[in-house]
């Protein structure tokens, strides 16, 4: 009989382990990095690249890109790398801020329907089924509609329409604590609500939160775009990303291609570093077990 | 027919932050089944024996790792082999009808169990049929879907899953728990009626009174080891027959042997002492079983893993 | 009372709660925001207008009653059928939205049927073998159209294929300047491609993933794991249990998939010019056709309970544990 010392059917597909090798937590710690890094040279490269390619020159109209204007120039000749390095901030920031409104909403919202229960909690149930019965981006335009379109009406439509999944979430936590039995334990040893909450509680939503928070910001900046796109969000005189590509619309039919290709290329690129970033961040807090 | 010589089975986890731990579920495991024997693997519920099952058969998830040594039929089972072997040569029969596709009739899982254990795909009908024609199920059966057939039912088409291929090897996961008391004497009698027809039977179980009902050999599993190997007929009188003394606790403990319980509880993977497993909860413990797990050694027909026995 | 009734009474019961619902909430925002209706109407012509014509508007409209006085008014009136009167298009609401969505259904059931079955058939490759090369790419293509803003990838296309190949044409549901009994089917079809393209290609993410995710739920799971050990390979076990198992899901998520599907039809049928109902919506939120704008959050909200309801429908027809169980009390 022989001894044998083998894993069981294939590990998982791929290499075998390196010594340059990094392990799971350090892999994703360092995406987590590489995605903040990502973010804020979007930021601080609209600061540095500065207004100059923002003007008209007329000289320099609809070129393809170049080593002066890796993204090529516009109808305009105004360089659409500092165009989309602008617009990008200015989508990000507007989407930002309309998710921190909006996960703030659904934590207000949440911990509201678990701890009141009742009637409060009954209604907000009924809001959230109503907005999931209608499609966002109908729910979207109708409230961006009312309250008058503009920057406002889209930092007000983002926000009111993207608690829903938060608040659930929150909800069910908080329902599940109460009833946990440490938490019903503290309130019988006569610890106060609020003692409850700080301790017990606090731990436990605050991860769920910021994960929560994180993978906001992509659906609030790609509904942003959406609206901008269309004409109800930000103003023409904002060129957010939205409005640029939208702008490029109007010019396809002469074949400038880059008006639309890179500005769109950025808005992915920083869409997919939220979404990573708010994977890893989630992984970190509550690491599934199967992944190898 | 098969041989488990110091098994070993550790899981990767991560906790939270992504710190990666191994935890070790199995840490020496021996067992021996021969043609013709039903050989019992008695241990308390959750301690991880339905791995040894896995193991065996090859389908451990990905993030385990095995050590240690199996063979079958003289010669080492790895992989490969395992993979050739599952479903023709053993059979599985496993603990509930959760092992059944919920959307699938019974009778039709059958049948692809006969396909996957080698019958060619003309006569697997024939097969299925006379199956349940042998266990009593009657045709109509076949076409219910696994939520309609009650405990006694699918128990039997458990059965009839693992002996339509011909395994040589049968390995039966905790084949009696929760089951009417006729049922379980049925259970039994199929076990005991397969190894009488020349197969070897494997039953992994936490039913001691179940196990030596039907058994000729009982291996008592604690902490991921086996501390003894015992001839059923040893659990006789007060266990004075018997090696090591959680199995004699374990006996004792029995209702129909005084009902004296063990005090204390199992150590958790993850905080194995260094020395004999049972040492915190033995009678006899002394200074040296706490230096080094003590190895297994032969003893009157069994063996056991205990300097003092 | 047989069971089929009693599904159905409980579907009708939750679609009125449900339009009721829609009613209060759009009636809500309607009136807190600070569009005046009657501006809104007149649009254009307020300089025409005296201060005695508008306040017969007002009256005509009853808004000089209370809120909820107005409300009910309202309510009855949509009860009875009567969404009023486009105001860009001058003609009954309900006309219009019947005649754009005859003109967007073609397109959102195209990209309905090609996304749902590319998307389960993606999912199931992706999650047989997952971390292999196949699932590494269909997981990639996933991530990177979820990410992508649907009306970017319609520009995109038409640069490609319309601008650039001049394969397909570059706007609209058919040659401009044909009258319409001169459009013929070809015209039709040639003109639909690219948008339904679009929309297929976007939809097909959530489909892929999400099988692939159910897929490898099921390969893990205890039926799975007792047909490996019969000996079962992995193109056995998606074949026998894979399919069927996570077909169960899928027809869920594609039930609700409508939802997304409107959304994504208002933008590609914006960037394609494409007379649909999506289209009605940007026009109808622009140029502030309220009584439109009102009668497509119903109509849209009415179309995802039908999703849902078909889902639940065909999940009841092939789930056995239903089918059968409900028949034998």
């Amino acid at each position: 009989m022989s001894t044998l010392t083998e894993t069981p059917a294939p590990m998982r597909a791929g290499p075998a382990p390196r010594p340059w090798q990094l392990n799971r937590r350090q892999r994703t710690l360092l995406t987590i990095g590489l995605c903040l890094l990502a973010l804020s040279a979007v930021l601080a490269g609209a600061w540095l690249i500065g207004d100059d390619g923002l003007a008209t020159n007329l000289a320099a109209r609809n070129q393809p890109p170049s080593l002066a204007h890796p993204f090529g120039t516009d109808w305009l000749g105004r360089d659409m790398l500092t165009r989309t390095l602008h617009g990008l901030s200015l989508s990000l920031g507007v989407g930002l801020l309309a998710a921190v409104v909006s996960a703030v909403i659904g934590a207000a919202l949440g911990l509201l329907a678990a701890t009141l229960g009742g009637a409060a909690d009954a209604v907000i149930t009924w809001v959230i089924d109503v907005f999931f019965s209608l499609p966002h981006l109908v729910l979207l335009i109708m409230i961006a509609f009312t309250v008058g379109g503009g920057t406002i009406g889209v930092i007000v439509a983002v926000a009111l329409t993207h608690w829903t999944g938060l608040a659930r979430i929150i909800r069910a936590e908080v329902l599940q604590l109460k009833s946990a039995h440490y938490v019903q334990l503290s309130a019988r040893l006569g610890r106060g609500p609020l003692w409850v909450a700080r301790h017990h509680m606090l731990p436990h939503l605050l991860p769920q939160f910021i994960v929560g928070l994180i993978l906001l910001f992509p659906h609030a900046i790609l509904h942003e775009a959406a609206l901008s796109f269309i004409g109800i969000g930000l103003s023409p005189h904002l060129p957010a990303i939205g409005i640029i590509l939208a702008e490029a619309m109007r010019y396809l039919a002469t074949g400038s291609w880059w008006l639309a290709l890179f500005p769109g290329l950025a808005l992915l690129l920083a869409v997919t570093a939220f979404d990573v970033l708010g994977e890893q961040v989630r992984d970190v807090i509550e690491p599934k077990q199967s992944q190898g | 027919m098969l041989q488990v010589q110091g098994l070993q089975v550790s899981f990767t986890v991560y906790t939270q932050g992504l710190r990666q731990r191994r935890l070790t579920v199995i840490t020496d495991l021996d067992v021996t089944v021969r043609a013709g024997e039903v050989v019992a693997i008695v241990g308390a519920s959750g301690s991880g024996k339905s791995l040894l099952a896995h193991a065996i058969l090859g389908i451990l998830p990905h993030n385990a790792e095995l050590g240690g040594s199996i063979s079958f039929q003289g010669k080492p089972l790895t992989q490969a082999r395992k993979e050739a072997l599952r479903g023709r040569a053993i059979a599985l029969i496993p603990q509930t009808v959760a092992a059944l596709d919920p959307l699938m009739p019974v009778g039709e899982q059958v049948r692809l169990a006969a396909l996957r254990g080698g019958v060619p795909a003309a006569g697997a009908r024939e097969v299925v049929a006379a199956s349940f024609a042998r266990y009593g199920l009657a045709p109509e059966a076949a076409r219910l879907h696994p939520f309609q057939v009650s405990g006694g039912m699918a128990r039997r088409v458990l059965v009839s899953t693992a002996v339509v291929g011909q395994a040589r090897l049968l390995i039966a996961d905790e084949p009696t728990p929760g089951l009417h008391p006729e049922v379980v004497t049925e259970t039994l009698g199929h076990l005991r009626e397969l190894a009488d027809g020349g197969k070897a039977v494997l039953m992994i179980t936490h039913d001691i009174e179940a196990a030596l009902r039907v058994a000729d050999t009982v291996a008592v599993f604690y902490a991921g080891t086996t501390v003894e190997q015992a001839p059923a007929r040893d659990f006789a009188g007060g266990g004075e027959a018997l090696r090591h003394p959680y199995t004699r606790a374990l006996w004792r403990a029995l209702p129909s042997q005084g009902f004296v319980p063990l005090p204390g509880a199992q150590p958790a993977p993850d905080a194995l002492p260094p020395g004999c497993l049972f040492a915190d909860r033995c009678p006899l413990v002394t200074a040296a079983c706490r230096v080094a797990r003590p190895p297994a050694r032969e003893l009157r027909g069994g063996t056991v893993r205990c300097i003092h026995a | 009372m047989p069971e089929w009734m009693s599904f159905a009474g409980r579907k009708l019961l939750r679609l009125i709660t449900l339009l009721v619902a829609v009613a209060i909430f759009s009636y809500t925002l309607i009136s807190l925001s600070p569009i005046d209706p009657v501006d809104a109407y007149i649009g254009a012509d307020m300089l025409l207008i005296s201060p005695e014509q508008r306040a017969q508007i007002a009256a005509r409209w009853g808004l000089d009653q209370p809120p909820l006085a107005r409300f009910i008014a309202w309510a009855r009136e949509l009860a009875g059928g009567n969404f009023g009167t486009s105001l860009i298009f001058n003609r009954p609401v309900l006309e219009i939205i019947g005649e754009r969505f005859i003109a967007s259904l073609g397109l959102m059931a195209t990209a309905w049927l090609v996304s749902g079955l590319l998307g389960y058939a993606l999912g199931i490759l992706a999650g047989a073998r997952p971390g292999s090369l196949l699932d590494r790419a269909v997981r990639l293509y996933a991530y990177i159209l979820a990410s992508s803003p649907s009306f970017w990838v319609a520009l995109l296309l038409l640069m490609a294929f319309s601008v650039g190949l001049r394969w397909t044409p570059i706007c609209c549901a058919s040659p401009p300047g044909l009258l319409p009994e001169e459009v013929t089917l070809a015209h039709r079809l040639h003109h639909l491609i690219l948008p339904a393209i679009t929309l297929s290609i976007v939809g097909v993410a959530n489909m892929a993933l999400h099988t692939r995710q159910k897929l490898i739920e099921v390969l893990e799971s205890d039926y799975a794991l007792f047909a490996r050990a019969q000996g079962a390979t992995t193109r056995d076990l998606v074949r026998h249990h894979g399919l069927r198992n996570v077909a169960l899901p899928a027809i869920t998520l594609q039930g609700a998939s409508l939802s997304e599907l409107f959304g994504g039809a208002v933008l590609v049928e914006q960037v394609f010019t494409y007379p649909g109902l999506g289209e009605a919506t940007v026009q109808a939120a622009l140029r502030s056709d309220v009584p439109l704008l009102l009668g497509i959050v119903f109509f849209s909200a009415i179309f995802v309970f039908a999703g849902n309801t078909l889902a639940d429908l065909a999940y009841r027809l092939v789930d056995p544990r239903i089918r059968i169980g409900a028949a034998t009390p």
